[in-house]
């Protein structure tokens, strides 16, 4: 079977006039962690703003011994920039069918699970019931499948939503920036599309095949989204897939040179890590430990001290109460990551494995208990 | 003395106003009462009403609720927010701040203005925050508002009085007050604020973040008395040049 070129446009697929991604792939191609130095790390966090030559280097091997002075650092930039708020939300999939072949993925389309996807009804009687929880925020995923979770399906999705839920997210397939400006209309202001690896080789390896095989038109989703009128826009490397580091740096650079651009959109980052799913119990990172996770977060938040960064429960509950407030300023609780389940049997099955089933209670009284400030509301949609 | 801080017509004895959005909220109420706050910021987009955890039943008695339209990108977002924030019941102050930036947060002095002067036409008590710069501050006052609110410094940075050259130009060429709003990170910050003729202080940040909140409450708040009693009783001049002889030189002049 001939293979579609993984850097070339599909028809259909928009593409707009950036140059982003070739600067991020030129820097990341050149980042070499192994030439910093201790003095490299040591100059760089003296600085009080980062450049991305500084960000490569607390990256680095050699920032190793400092993770304690950037964990103190980066805890005072997150109090300053959120002072005790912790914002807390959580992911409803909506849908879990998917047309493309992610080796990694539990939804992959040749991954023999159960697909199901919600209907008007089910997603109100999931959305009403997350709701009782006090949560007000919202984040709609669907696996990546045009035929099966159409625009339209997303958009009545949002619409529900929106009527429960003051914060509205989208985590689903790249769309072109009418598709996005649609789903704005119907309520949703934030995106999260995560590149997996930045390494297109790589990347080309782990997508065989479906839409999502084609490199640019995901990396420059998130501009698509800002150009659909989103305010806020996320970005992830799938921590484990490839180098981490460089995945990281490409990230970090990624949504650094799209703030210079929009310099209106709200930015944070995710940090997922490789997760087992069903039919590959064997699929964990090899390299990322929780000291590199958290060197990453460090960062991120040390790069980008603005940044909103999300710990998501792929993690451990001692390493995400831990984070909060150090690093990360946004929680997930109350998580399912099957289709449904919340009100009703789950519909389809899982994505992956969570590390923490806590409910949002419990996740509100672990906040409290570190003296932090649990938020369900930060956002105002006018 | 009568020395009350005047705003919209509105009387206040103090002239420490707390900025809300980074406190846990049970250190709120502490907080206001060390500091004998009687204005705090309310940011609308973290009112849950009608959920859990709202801000509004942590405030006391008695506060004059200062609500916000962080969030908003522009001047039309801005009198949304306010209009929600008068249906929801927080009277007709409102701080109008207007961000388009995510790094700095600097405050966009042109869409202020135009809110500005909406607001101020549909009988809000405007406080406008912005950027010291002279113009925008006439256009501020032509447009209605009811104070002018400088930032010091980047908001939440501690920095201090980093435009303290251009506060004192509005200090002396607006007649508004002038209430210093963000970047003061320590209580002689605000104190040498307060000395150079400002009318309050409103911080959250340096307050927030203090080992010791409720203290660094009661702190600011005497900062900010001093600074005042200073103002009012006529600073000592400081010579720029060389000293001044208590016999002159002179004074064998007959005319």
């Amino acid at each position: 079977m001939i293979k579609t070129n993984h850097m070339e446009y599909q028809k259909g697929m928009e593409a707009i006039d950036s140059n982003i991604m070739n600067q991020v792939l030129k820097l990341t191609n050149e980042y070499d962690y192994s030439k910093y130095t201790f003095e490299d790390v040591e100059t760089a966090l003296m600085k009080s703003w980062l450049s991305p030559d500084d960000y490569g280097a607390i990256l680095s091997p050699a920032a190793a011994p400092y993770l304690e002075y950037m964990a103190r650092n980066a805890a005072m930039e997150t109090r300053k920039h959120f002072g005790s708020s912790v914002s807390m939300f959580t992911p409803l999939y909506i849908a879990n069918y998917c047309e493309n072949h992610c080796v990694y993925c539990g939804f992959n389309c040749h991954n023999k699970i159960r697909r199901g996807k919600l209907n008007s009804l089910e997603m109100e009687e999931e959305l009403k019931e997350i709701a009782t929880t006090g949560l007000r925020e919202i984040l709609i995923l669907t696996g990546e499948a045009r035929n099966a979770s159409g625009v339209q399906y997303i958009g009545d999705a949002v619409k529900l939503a929106s009527r429960y839920f003051s914060t509205v997210g989208l985590e689903i397939y790249p769309l072109n920036s009418d598709e996005y400006a649609y789903l704005h209309e119907c309520g949703a202001d934030f995106v999260c599309v995560y590149q997996e690896t930045y390494n297109p080789d790589k990347y080309q390896q782990v997508h065989p095949s479906g839409p999502k095989r084609i490199f640019p038109y995901r990396f420059n989703a998130q501009e698509r989204a800002l150009l659909g009128g989103m305010r806020g826009v996320a970005f992830g490397a799938l921590l484990g897939l490839d180098d981490f580091r460089k995945d990281a740096f490409a990230a970090g650079l990624h949504a650094y040179f799209i703030q210079q651009k929009y310099p209106h959109a709200e930015i944070s980052f995710s940090v997922p890590r490789l997760r087992p799913f069903i039919n590959n119990e064997e699929n964990n990172p090899n390299d990322v430990h929780e000291k590199q996770l958290l060197q990453v977060m460090l960062a991120y938040r040390l790069f980008m001290p603005f940044a909103g960064i999300t710990i998501s429960t792929r993690e451990r509950a001692g390493f995400r109460d831990n984070v909060v407030g150090l690093a990360a300023n946004k929680i997930s609780a109350g998580v399912s990551v099957g289709v449904g389940g919340h009100k009703n049997d789950e519909k389809g099955d899982e994505q992956f494995e969570i590390s923490d089933s806590r409910s949002v209670d419990e996740v509100h009284e672990m906040i409290l208990s570190r003296g932090l400030q649990p938020v369900y509301s930060d956002y105002i949609r006018v | 003395m009568n020395d009350k801080l005047v705003i919209g017509g509105h009387e206040f004895e103090s002239r420490f106003i707390l900025g809300s959005g980074k406190f846990s909220l049970d250190m709120t109420k502490a907080v206001i009462e060390s500091g004998k706050v009687e204005m705090a910021t309310l940011a609308l987009r973290r009112a849950n009403v009608g959920g859990e955890e709202n801000i509004l039943d942590y405030m006391p008695k008695g506060i004059t609720l200062l609500p916000n339209t962080s969030g908003a990108r522009n001047a039309n977002e801005a009198v949304r927010i306010a209009r929600l924030a008068r249906e929801i019941g927080c009277g007709d102050f409102v701080k109008v701040e207007v961000v388009n930036d995510s790094k700095y947060l600097m405050p966009d002095n042109y869409e202020t203005i135009k809110a500005t002067e909406i607001l101020a036409k549909e009988g809000f008590i405007v406080m406008p925050y912005m950027y010291p710069d002279l113009n925008a501050a006439r256009a501020m006052t032509q447009a209605g508002a009811a104070a002018i609110m400088p930032l010091a410094a980047p908001i939440g940075s501690n920095k201090g009085l980093s435009t303290k050259d251009f506060i004192q130009i509005l200090v002396d060429e607006i007649n508004l007050p002038i209430i210093v709003d963000a970047g003061i990170g320590r209580p002689s910050q605000a104190c040498e604020a307060m000395e150079m003729g400002v009318a309050a202080i409103m911080c959250n940040t340096a307050v927030a973040t203090a080992g010791d909140v409720a203290l660094m409450a009661k702190a600011f708040r005497l900062a900010i008395e001093a600074g005042r009693a200073a103002y009012l009783s006529g600073p000592g001049r400081i010579l720029n040049y060389k000293a001044e002889a208590s016999s002159p030189l002179t004074g064998f002049l007959e005319d």
